[in-house]
């Protein structure tokens, strides 16, 4: 038998229920808006499926003939990557220092610091690039300083949280010990933030291999000056070649960092 | 000799931990300060090496006014100061050879310290003090791989590898069993007498404070309301110093309230 419970009791109330619906109407007014501006020409669309499967046909097989010239290339790559990783290690240290809260020496450096890491982090790599192409000009050092200034801002960020979360105790010990601020950070920091500096450097250094591969599509070296050669030409069997050689390069980068990190943590 | 002269600290602008305490510490023996949690025990003990800054009041160690130092002169009356934690406070990833080595931070150069090459003279004197101590196997382990007593060991090692004039310890066995803990209150009791070291003891545990301690000073809320012999501690006193409000106090919190 039904109480009068039962049919009063309802998980939204009138008004609730009202607003919600209004919610809905709002999201589906602006989704069908944006489809609507973006101008979809939607014959291409709906072509998609033989566009690429004629794309396929014409990459199989992949052609084997510059190959020295894309080993080459992906050598160049790695070295930015490799590179570019060491140096924004390096400068990484003093930003990531005094941009922890309870390492920095001031206010005025903890913003510093924080701008820092922001502004490099909010700029793409890609970004980087066209800029540091139209300074240095084409070529891997444009790709080395790019990955670089895009490496601090992550690894600056990810070690100073380190720093921020280590044990205080072993800290007060030291400086018990009449041991002088930079001792204290030899002894004290540093052995701490050993696991999470380790592990931060391989997995940018993974990162970076992947972001060098496209670096040469803006001109600033490595691999990607030789796909986008061959975007341009036509030559979809040299692409494929190409994308093989970026999947073997990947993994194997892949590959390198799980072992280093498996040796080293 | 250790004296402190009408020490106040003060945490913000709340009421303050240490009122005016005087405090005098002569010659080579073992002094325990009981009292119970927040009667300001540690706060004193770091006020000493000024891990606390001490509001008002002098502390004088030897002939040299603690409060008064600035940086660089405070690091170097620090290495005359030797501290044992109750967490023992070592750095885990280093060695017990590192750890033991980090009391003489405050002497080596900074190249020596980096690069781990120290002077023969403290690597000999290090493993004097941890065979004296029974940890001289572990040398080269993880600090973290040891148990907590000879945790403990490596700390006190580590802050007689400073000479220090006077040896401050923090409830050094609160975080350790019933036996270890006795074993650690053994050692620094025998370390006290083969090094003319003045030793000053926070401790908890009152049974131990009595049988170890030549002088027990008992603190409540920020004073120190006894201060005598181990044998004179009677349970009228322990009352007083772990049960009941002193009358001062008392006035003190109904003036507030």
């Amino acid at each position: 038998m039904t109480t009068d419970r039962a049919q009063d009791w309802a998980r939204f109330t009138p008004a609730e229920r009202l607003r919600r619906y209004l919610v809905m109407l709002a999201a589906t007014v602006v989704v069908v808006w944006a489809l609507s501006s973006i101008d979809v020409i939607w014959e291409w669309v709906w072509d998609a499926p033989i566009q690429l499967a004629d794309l396929f046909a014409r990459m199989v097989p992949p052609d084997p003939t510059n190959l020295p010239s894309i080993l080459e290339a992906t050598w160049q790559t790695i070295n930015i990557a490799t590179i570019a990783t060491m140096l924004a290690i390096l400068l990484s240290l003093p930003v990531a220092y005094i941009s922890a809260q309870n390492t920095t020496p001031n206010r005025a450096c903890l913003w510093i610091g924080r701008f820092i890491l922001v502004s490099s982090r909010s700029v793409n790599t890609i970004i980087w690039a066209l800029l540091f192409v139209a300074i240095f000009g084409p070529g891997i050092i444009a790709g080395i300083i790019a990955i670089m200034f895009r490496s601090i801002g992550f690894l600056g960020k990810l070690l100073g949280e380190a720093i921020e979360e280590i044990d205080h105790a072993p800290i007060e010990a030291l400086e018990a010990c009449g041991a002088s601020r930079f001792k204290t950070v030899i002894y004290g920091i540093v052995p701490q933030v050993m696991p999470a500096f380790f592990a931060v450097s391989i997995l940018r250094w993974d990162i970076n291999l992947r972001e060098s591969t496209v670096l040469g599509l803006v001109g600033a070296g490595g691999i990607g000056i030789i796909l986008q050669g061959a975007i341009d030409t036509f030559q979809w069997q040299e692409v494929s070649m190409v994308l093989i050689t970026i999947l073997a390069l990947v993994i194997s980068g892949e590959v390198i960092s799980s072992t280093l990190r498996k040796k080293l943590l | 000799m250790l004296e402190i002269k009408n020490l106040v600290k003060r945490y913000g602008k709340g009421a303050p931990v240490l009122k005016d305490l005087n405090l005098l510490v002569q010659g080579e023996q073992l002094m325990s300060i009981i009292g119970s949690s927040g009667a300001g025990k540690s706060t004193l003990l770091r006020c000493v090496n000024r891990l606390v800054e001490p509001t008002e009041g002098s502390i004088t160690l030897n002939g040299t006014d603690i409060t008064k130092l600035a940086a660089k002169d405070l690091r170097r009356a620090r290495r005359r100061i030797g501290m044992v934690f109750q967490g023992f406070n070592l750095v885990d990833r280093l060695s017990v050879m590192e750890n033991v080595q980090s009391g003489r931070l405050g002497y080596i150069s900074t190249w020596a310290a980096i690069t781990r090459r120290y002077p023969a003279a403290d690597i000999e004197r290090a493993f004097e003090l941890m065979e004296r101590v029974g940890i001289a196997q572990y040398a080269d382990k993880r600090a973290d791989e040891l148990s907590g007593g000879e945790r403990q060991r490596v700390g006190v090692v580590r802050a007689l590898m400073q000479r220090p004039e006077i040896l401050l310890a923090d409830e050094p066995t609160a975080s350790l069993d019933p036996k270890t803990s006795e074993q650690i209150m053994t050692l620094l009791r025998d370390l006290a007498r083969e090094l003319n070291l003045p030793v000053i003891i926070n401790i908890h545990n009152v049974t131990e404070a009595k049988e170890f301690s030549d002088r027990i000073v008992g603190m409540r809320y920020g004073r120190i309301i006894f201060d005598d012999k181990p044998a004179a501690l009677d349970a009228a006193q322990m009352d007083e110093i772990y049960a009941g409000t002193p009358s001062e106090d008392r006035q003190e919190i109904g003036a507030v309230a």
